[in-house]
């Protein structure tokens, strides 16, 4: 429950409490009430429970993405970790059209 | 034989090599064993075990789990609390692992059976949407986890929660749990592996008094395969050095101050109470309770909980045989447990180790036989 999931901004709402944000694919509206700097299109965040709870550093985003594609890619069926971070995907509030490319 | 790096699949088998031989070269030079290190994280231990680091670290190196999963250390008045509101009629929301979690005669998930309310969450926004679109139910939000999930609960409580929606905290506060651990004499744990993302919300510098007080290194890890290993490397360092410090080995997402917003919020909303924890007993500060200001939000003010209704009458002979409380202690570890896969198994979970993805007993239990490759002889 703490493993978060990273994904990118492609928009800010114009208020800019919230963002949507491409997970592996998977398009889904994150709250920006308690991430730790403005973000922008383009930028990576961290998501916990539906929330942008960091904006990872540009030059760091790669390394982040690694192990996610890992858990992702390589899950068996019933696999904890991903389990973990579908569940944090899931938070995020669905979007009209929000599978994405995935 | 075949070559244990490429067979655990590190992204880089050449540097886990290396970072495990540093590590089997550090212990050696510590000059005392065994050398028990603690972790305080179950996305830590999910990714240990899945990965099978432990296969790569020398015998006398114990990673050990604590009291890392907040679903598990949930406490049973907590969960009674819970199950006495939705058979009162509420509706309650919650986190998945938590509907399963034992109460001291029924769960979440029995009271659903029953036909009362129970709806699993994955954000405590979605419970403000369901109070929203049920104006006429009185909606509670049974919250769990750490300070990581629990700055989610105060953004949204500052934000403004519907009338008919209040918040029932069963939040934990990890850093002083590490305290009561860390005082456990049969431990005798060394140093600890801290969570990186509560430390993203908190900062690394949390642990600093600590440290002080304890005189035991901290080291923020991230939850890569290679990340855990370069903290455990990090952390024998500081432990063979004799330096009590606290290492930042998760720069990625870590910083001295952590996230200031996050912790305003967090901090506006809740404040720490003495708690008792499921297992490990009463926990000084180990709770976050909502402050009086937002009273009329909070479930425990607004409805008369009386659990004694939903109390346990008859004694539960293999409850009384799970070892949940000592694994979560670091005392013992889940092959200690006679229930272990055999009454106990995450289909029918016995204690609450085996209940959560985060729990000790459930992480072993799927990543059979990985947990401790040595012990089969790789």
């Amino acid at each position: 429950m703490c493993l978060g999931v990273p994904g990118k901004v492609l928009s800010v709402d114009g208020d800019g409490l919230s963002a949507r944000v491409d997970f592996f694919g998977v398009v889904k509206e994150l709250r920006l009430d308690i991430v730790d700097q403005p973000v922008q299109p383009g930028d990576y965040v961290l998501n916990h429970v539906g929330f942008a709870i960091r904006r990872i550093p540009p030059e760091e985003v790669q390394e982040t993405l690694a192990l996610f594609d890992t858990i992702l890619k390589e899950a068996a069926q019933g696999d904890l970790m991903a389990a973990d971070v579908r569940a944090e995907m899931a938070a995020g509030r669905d979007v009209p059209g929000g599978r994405g490319r995935g | 034989m075949a070559d244990l790096f490429q067979e655990l699949k590190f992204r880089d088998p050449g540097r886990a090599r290396a970072l495990s031989q540093a590590i089997h070269r550090e212990v050696k030079a510590v000059g005392r064993v065994p050398i028990p290190l603690m972790h305080v994280c179950g996305s830590h231990e999910q990714a240990i075990a899945r990965f099978g680091l432990r296969a790569v670290l020398p015998r006398e190196l114990e990673v050990i789990m604590g009291p890392g999963c907040p679903v598990c250390i949930t406490d049973t008045p907590e969960v009674d609390e819970a199950v006495a509101l939705a058979a009162d009629g509420k509706v309650v929301c919650t986190y998945g692992d938590m509907l399963r979690l034992p109460g001291a005669s029924r769960s979440l998930a029995d009271v659903q059976a029953e036909g009362g309310r129970v709806e699993v969450v994955y954000s405590v926004a979605q419970a403000v949407e369901i109070a929203a679109r049920n104006p006429e139910a009185e909606v509670v939000f049974f919250a769990s986890g750490f300070e990581t999930t629990a700055v989610a609960t105060a953004a949204v409580v500052l934000s403004g929660l519907p009338p008919n929606l209040s918040i029932l905290s069963a939040h934990k506060y990890v850093p002083a749990a590490m305290e009561v651990v860390a005082e456990l004499k049969e431990t005798n744990i060394q140093g600890f592996i801290a969570a990186g993302h509560a430390a993203t919300i908190t900062g690394w510098g949390i642990f600093e008094p600590f440290v002080r007080k304890t005189g035991t290194p901290v080291v923020v890890a991230g939850f890569e395969p290679l990340d855990v290993l370069a903290a455990i490397l990090k952390c024998v360092e500081l432990v063979r050095a004799g330096k009590a410090e606290v290492a930042n080995c998760y720069p990625r997402c870590v910083t001295r101050e952590g996230n200031r917003p996050a912790q305003e919020k967090l901090w506006k909303v809740f404040r720490v109470a003495d708690g008792v924890w499921r297992g490990i007993a009463s926990v000084p500060r180990g709770n976050l309770e909502l402050r009086d200001s937002f009273a009329s939000h909070n479930a425990r003010h607004r409805f008369r909980i009386d659990i004694a209704r939903v109390g346990g009458q008859e004694k539960n002979l293999l409850a009384e045989k799970c070892l949940c409380g000592l694994i979560m202690s670091g005392l013992k570890t889940p092959r200690d447990c006679e229930l272990f896969g055999k009454e106990c198994r995450p289909e029918s979970p016995v204690g609450a180790c085996m209940v959560s993805s985060e729990g000790a007993c459930k992480i072993w239990h799927l990543y059979g036989g990985l947990p401790d490759l040595r012990e089969v002889g790789t």
